[in-house]
């Protein structure tokens, strides 16, 4: 039974994230986007009004909501400024590995703290070797009696250094490639846990990307998360269930640049009219819409598909593919439309360009997306 | 405390409204918890967290769609409300909607009601007046802070006036409108939202009043509204022209006097 209305409860959480973001986040987005401060203040937040861990069980102190409810939060809060909303959204990537393959003590024992305070966790795959090909992982983790020794070097983690817990998927059997994989909670607070500098990024600056380096790190064997080998399968479930937020967030950057355009448009004044009248810039308007309209419903389609336990990962590939390519079109256009002033930094629609562009980038290249895609169609 | 509090929905200052038969278009227009009356929910829910007892109870009058307002109020931390909603009630005059509020306030006891100065669909400001009045209870308006007794039986009220704050005790129970200023509403949160699911919304009707239809809606109006009209659309500025700035003083006062009639 397909229904697009929201639910009262729905449109209310849609009303306080949205009403949160215009409110505490949009004001200080350009601050924290060219100081790359870490506006924890903002995450301590949006922890009380119950922001974030929204699709984490109750029991264990998360939201108990779903992925299509991350929806509505990450396309309100990066409507305000993406580089905030990455952090819940990539702390989120980091805690679904658990609520897909933890066990009820390692749930009771890791995510429980967790979510009882405003913290945040970060997911550790990607290393200088091994961006699109996951199978390059050279992090290993060695099994030595009931202690795994993780050694390696993480690259473009978000939320590097300022987590609480960091999910690490490291090879536990070099020989086997992906399916040497092995996904494990790993405490930042272990000997051996550090964070390299800050990267110095394009956009999305209020984020904190950083190496990861694990150093003779001893992680209790109990801290496996499903069984060795089968790290990549609950990485790719877990950016399967990821990407429609993603995707949501795509839509939510692309939405503010065409208000931003559509109002500039109304105002600014040249050959004696506003720009409004001129049908070309109507047009591309009228596409910025087009594309934004059917990003957001393919989000939505993914994350009930995710709610619902059906298999996703092609849903999820369209929508993220499509919502981050539209952000960085729509995103663009906008620019255009701003002309000069568009270019400035004094305006905050270059900023939205900047930050769009990650989307193509991040939790799966668009390019791997297609790959993901066009497999399905081919199979 | 059991504190009552009168909340209206309301046209968002935001949107563009539209005039249809001789009043205003709610269709398709973005409605929400009337602002003023927004401060008092925050206030009654301060005091009543601050009593640490009693309950917070609001009184809507409106239609179906109203209810999204007494749900807000619910996510914040109001415990159960009630939406006066009958056809008879439409149409209202200000009195009638104040008769219909009493009517609902009247069947418990309250130790305090509190409301907004003002409506900002129509900025009337005087259905907290008539409430008070046909209640037979004192009332302090446009009130920016207000501090309840040790004892709770009274209440001292700080208000605005030009050049000074007047300060205002009265006995309670009293009706008390809020001032913008009172204090900072509190956003939702996430387990207000999931809470204000469970909270009782009540309706009631013309015959759960008592009320006669004749007392109050478009019958019992005292008050006929002959038009209703959008205001009239801004003229382009105009920039006054002159040799030097004497002249353009002289051609100000001219304009002011011969085309804008002021003077």
């Amino acid at each position: 039974m397909v229904n697009f209305t929201l639910s009262d409860e729905q449109k209310a959480l849609q009303e306080l994230a949205r009403d949160f973001a215009q409110k505490e986040i949009k004001p200080i987005a350009a601050e924290y986007d060219e100081s790359e401060k870490h506006p924890q203040h903002i995450i301590d937040k949006a922890y009380e009004l119950g922001l974030m861990n929204l699709s984490i069980p109750e029991e264990y102190g998360g939201g108990g909501l779903g992925y299509f409810e991350n929806c509505l939060v990450g396309e309100e809060l990066a409507a305000a400024c993406s580089g905030i909303s990455t952090i819940p959204m990539a702390s989120s990537l980091a805690t679904t590995p658990l609520c897909l393959a933890g066990t009820p003590e390692q749930l009771k024992k890791y995510l429980a703290p967790f979510c009882a305070g405003p913290s945040i966790a970060a997911f550790c795959l990607t290393e200088p070797g091994a961006g699109s090909d996951a199978g390059s992982v050279t992090t290993t983790a060695e099994l030595k009696g009931d202690t795994y020794v993780l050694n390696g070097r993480k690259c473009f983690i978000t939320n590097g250094g300022i987590s609480k817990l960091y999910t690490v998927f490291a090879s536990t059997d070099r020989s086997k490639g992906l399916k040497g994989l092995s996904a494990f909670i790993v405490p930042a607070d272990l000997p051996g846990v550090s964070a390299g500098k800050k990267e110095n990024k394009m956009g999305q600056r209020a984020s904190t990307t950083t190496d990861m380096i694990f150093e003779d790190v001893e992680v209790p064997a109990a801290n496996l998360l499903g069984k060795e080998g089968e790290g990549f399968k609950l990485a790719m479930m877990t950016l399967d269930s990821a990407r429609a937020a993603m995707a949501s967030a795509a839509v939510g950057v692309a939405r503010s640049a065409m208000e931003i355009a559509a109002n500039y448009m109304k105002e600014r004044v040249q050959f004696g009219k506003p720009i409004a009248v001129q049908q070309g810039l109507q047009f591309m308007l009228a596409d910025m819409a087009i594309k934004i309209e059917g990003a957001r419903l393919l989000a939505w389609q993914a994350a009930w598909m995710s709610d619902n336990k059906m298999r996703m990962s092609y849903q999820a590939a369209i929508a993220k593919c499509y919502a981050g390519d539209i952000a960085m079109q729509v995103t663009t256009d906008a620019v255009q439309i701003l002309g000069g002033y568009g270019y400035m930094k004094d305006y905050p629609i270059e900023k939205l360009m900047r930050d769009a562009k990650l989307m193509q980038i991040y939790e799966g290249t668009n390019q791997i997306q297609r790959v993901v895609i066009s497999r399905t169609l081919l199979q | 405390m059991n504190i009552a509090v009168l909340l209206k929905q309301v046209p968002d200052t935001e949107a563009r409204l539209k005039i249809r038969d001789g009043s205003v278009d709610h269709t398709d227009v973005k409605m929400v918890p009337n602002p003023f009356d927004e401060f008092a929910v925050e206030e009654a829910i301060r005091i009543r967290e601050k009593s640490g007892s009693g309950q917070v109870t609001i009184y809507c009058l409106g239609q179906e769609k109203a209810k999204e307002a007494v749900k807000w109020a619910f996510s914040v931390g109001a415990d159960q409300g009630f939406l006066l909603k009958d056809p008879a009630f439409d149409n209202s005059d200000l009195l009638g909607a104040a008769k219909v509020l009493a009517a609902a306030l009247k069947k418990e006891h309250y130790d305090l009601i509190l409301c907004g100065k003002q409506a900002v669909d129509d900025d009337a400001g005087q259905v907290a007046q008539a409430v008070a009045e046909l209640l037979d209870l004192p009332h302090v308006g446009t009130v920016h802070k207000m501090e309840l007794s040790e004892d709770k039986k009274s209440v001292v009220c700080y208000r605005d006036f030009e050049g000074g704050v007047e300060v205002v005790q009265s006995s309670l129970p009293a009706v008390i409108s809020a001032e913008k200023g009172l204090n900072e509403v509190r956003y939702a949160s996430l387990k207000g939202i999931m809470a204000a699911k469970k909270k009782s919304l009540v309706e009631m009707d013309l015959a759960a009043l008592g009320l006669s239809a004749a007392d109050i809606g478009a019958a019992g109006a005292q008050l006929e509204i002959r038009g209703l009209e959008m205001p009239p659309v801004r003229a382009a500025g105009k920039i006054i022209d002159g040799a030097s700035p004497q002249e353009k003083v002289a051609n100000l006062v001219k304009l002011l006097r011969e085309e804008a009639k002021v003077i």
